[in-house]
């Protein structure tokens, strides 16, 4: 285990979030994910899971309150240092078009690498060649490399973005919804072969879901409507 | 952006425009061709001023009758048009012996042989003609015509018409020649030599003895008189070839020496007096050897020169001599200098040049502005791929970079195109210029004023490219990871 366990992977306080001119569409007191677990968030559309994964990726700014990641407090950090620090640490899967199609499955995988000088880093000495066939190995998708984005099953385009967000090993991997457009079986392999990765490279997984019938596979559930008391208000 | 982003970025844009094949295409073939207007008209424009200017170098003045500049210095060095009016034949003579000069050409045009013009001149234009800057005409082969019943021809001529030394060309059938009405050979034409190519008019030419011409001129018409009293005063082309055989016969011209193109009335004015409105004229065939002028070895003294060009000792007299021959008062004359003439030419033409500018600069800004809806309506089925790329670390400056990049490829490509079409274009078409034309728009790379369009294309394609960008920033900040779609 790296690091990140000591420090949490993620901790937010007092977290506030509206987007401009609107309601608090977020209040989250405190939410605290340690390093190397993978947690189950859930709740229904529209409760701002996505909304709160873009805070924890840095690519919104908190109203007020404290993003912390990896023991980095986001907010101290510009736009481009935030950037930065997402491309490094953070590996992150969308519900579905998560490819940019003119690419290649391997290009897509390599994405980050190719951007980012920090987690290039992380290689660690591999080459980024050999780490994408591993990660493509992984996720069974390694004769799938030299496709299109738009050649490949929902399936396999959900496979190629997990191994870009596995790539080189970023401590902490955020999934929106990444199954949701897979069938039954699909999902459940979908799963298997995520869990796996994340563990062997170990990450933290932070996988959102409103689909609870998925939660017992991780080793923490959280409701995000019990979290955030924008959320509550509304309900009253 | 980081540096080290760059050749990604390069790659995304170029992976990005491949991807959508036709939309890139059209908007590179619309810049391409826009471009290639505007460069074509620069690239024209400089090239038939070169080829003008390059034409005649080292003759100081044109003389031909009272007329329009222009038109004299067209007609007579050119082949565009006819110079009108003539210069009689004592006032060339006058002027031959001023003082101030170095030497003339007499030039008596208004005839052709298939298309081509024959200038009736004397050896003396080998010498003095320049072209472009020491350029001379030069023999490929054989040597100057001497005698009446020899022709010197164009490289072009030579090359079109398959004649080589030795070749009996018949002067005057023009372009309506048929098979079966040689009967003007009575007068034929031998190739003694073949010049050089200049990549001037001059190639287009045939060229023979003032006495060949007189010679044609008297010789024929044994034939087809019938159809002589033309009063047609197209002196350039075919219709005048007709007109200068069919007006041969003595009598004819004898009879309305007034109206008959090119005819000279018989022997007994040797002064050319009378108002002939033709140039290439003619003496009656009956006049063998007379007055002779020295200079020449005239057999026939041919009574009238459609111009004359004038070499002077100075450049000062040059000036001197053009307001003499001007004011001249026993012959209404023009005297230009070519190239000053040539510089008002291009005053004249510098108007329309202008709006075909105008409108060149025009076609490139639609041309962009076509790129500019290309990409502008391509973004919101990119905004996934924003989203995309702002997750795997991209900062929105690098999205800005990905669009501009983007436009500034397909105009980079496009000015390449367009480039290559003008300069290819031009190379190709260069022959068929020529043989429409008589124009040699000579090859030339593209100068620093295409250089300067395709500069000011380049930025206007970048800064344009800047708005869609801006959009796309925009979009990516408020969509952050999740577009609404």
């Amino acid at each position: 285990m790296t690091a990140s366990a000591a420090s949490p992977a993620v901790a937010c306080t007092d977290l506030r979030f509206a987007y401009a001119g609107g309601p608090v569409v977020l209040d989250i007191p405190s939410l605290v994910i340690d390093g190397g677990r993978t947690v189950f968030l859930h709740g229904p559309s529209g409760c701002g899971k996505t909304t709160l994964l873009g805070l924890l990726a840095g690519v919104l700014r908190a109203s007020a309150g404290r993003v912390e990641i990896l023991g980095t407090d986001l907010g101290t950090l510009s736009g481009a240092r935030r950037d930065e620090f997402r491309a490094t640490h953070i590996g992150y899967v969308f519900q579905q078009f998560n490819l940019i199609p003119y690419l290649s499955a391997f290009d897509n995988i390599a994405l980050p690498c190719r951007l980012d000088a920090g987690r290039r880093a992380r290689l660690a000495g591999t080459s980024l060649d050999t780490a994408v066939h591993d990660v493509a190995r992984q996720l069974d998708i390694h004769d799938l490399l030299a496709r299109r984005a738009t050649e490949l099953s929902v399936g396999q385009q959900q496979r190629v973005a997990a191994a870009r967000a596995l790539l080189a090993a970023p401590e902490l991997v955020i999934c929106d919804e990444p199954t949701s457009s897979l069938d039954a079986d699909r999902r459940e392999g979908f799963l298997r072969l995520l869990f796996e990765s994340v563990r062997r490279v170990g990450a933290t997984l932070l996988f959102v879901s409103h689909d609870p019938s998925l939660a017992t596979l991780f080793d923490e559930q959280r409701s995000l409507p019990s979290l955030n008391r924008a959320a509550r208000r509304d309900a009253a | 952006m980081p540096p080290e982003a760059m050749p990604l970025l390069l790659a995304l844009a170029w992976r990005s425009l491949r991807n959508r094949p036709l939309t890139t295409l059209l908007t590179i073939a619309a810049v391409a061709l826009s471009l290639t207007l505007l460069l074509g008209v620069e690239q024209a424009r400089r090239g038939m001023r070169e080829s003008f200017t390059g034409t005649i170098r080292g003759t100081d003045l044109i003389v031909g009758a009272r007329g329009g500049t222009t038109q004299l210095l067209l007609g007579s060095v050119f082949g565009i048009g006819s110079p009108t009016g003539r210069v009689p034949w004592d006032v060339y003579q006058r002027f031959t012996a001023h003082k101030a000069i170095r030497w003339t050409v007499p030039l008596v045009i208004g005839d052709s042989h298939r298309g081509f013009r024959v200038l009736g001149t004397t050896p003396s234009i080998f010498e003095h003609w320049r072209f472009r800057s020491t350029g001379r005409l030069d023999f490929a082969q054989g040597v100057a015509m001497t005698r009446d019943d020899e022709v010197v021809l164009g490289s072009e001529v030579a090359e079109r018409l398959g004649y080589a030394l030795g070749a009996k060309v018949i002067v005057g059938h023009g372009l309506n020649a048929v098979a079966g009405l040689g009967d003007h050979d009575a007068h034929p034409f031998r190739v003694v030599g073949i010049l050089r190519r200049t990549f001037t008019p001059l190639d287009r030419a045939l060229f023979v003895t003032l006495d060949g011409i007189e010679a044609m001129h008297g010789e024929a018409g044994h034939d087809d008189d019938g159809d002589a009293p033309h009063d047609d005063d197209g002196h350039g082309g075919s219709s005048h070839d007709e007109a200068g055989h069919t007006d041969g016969d003595a009598a004819a011209a004898a009879a309305a020496p007034p109206t008959m193109p090119g005819a000279q009335p018989p022997p007994a004015m040797p002064g050319a007096s009378p108002p002939p409105v033709m140039p290439g004229a003619s003496a009656p065939p009956a006049m063998p050897g007379a007055a002779p002028a020295p200079a020449f070895r005239f057999e026939e003294e041919p009574r009238a020169l459609s111009a004359f060009l004038v070499g002077t000792k100075t450049r000062y007299e040059t000036l001197l001599l053009q307001r003499e021959i001007n004011e001249f008062e026993g012959e209404p004359l023009t005297a230009v200098i070519p190239g000053v003439t040539l510089a008002e030419l291009w005053q004249t033409l510098g108007t329309i040049e202008g709006g075909l500018r105008l409108v060149g600069a025009f076609t490139v800004v639609i041309g962009l502005l076509g790129m500019l809806v290309a990409l502008y309506s391509s973004l919101e089925a990119r905004r996934r791929e924003m989203a995309v790329l702002r997750a795997v670390g991209a900062r929105p400056a690098t999205i800005v970079s990905l669009l501009v990049l983007e436009s500034g490829l397909v105009t980079l490509v496009g000015c390449l195109v367009g480039l290559a079409l003008v300069v290819g274009g031009f190379a190709l078409a260069q022959g068929a210029i020529e043989s429409r034309t008589g124009v040699h728009i000579p090859f030339r790379w593209p100068g620093a004023v295409e250089w300067s369009y395709v500069a000011a294309t380049l930025s206007a394609g970048l800064l344009i490219g800047l708005l869609p960008a801006w959009r796309a920033y925009r979009s990516s900040l408020a969509d952050g990871l999740s577009p609404r779609l």
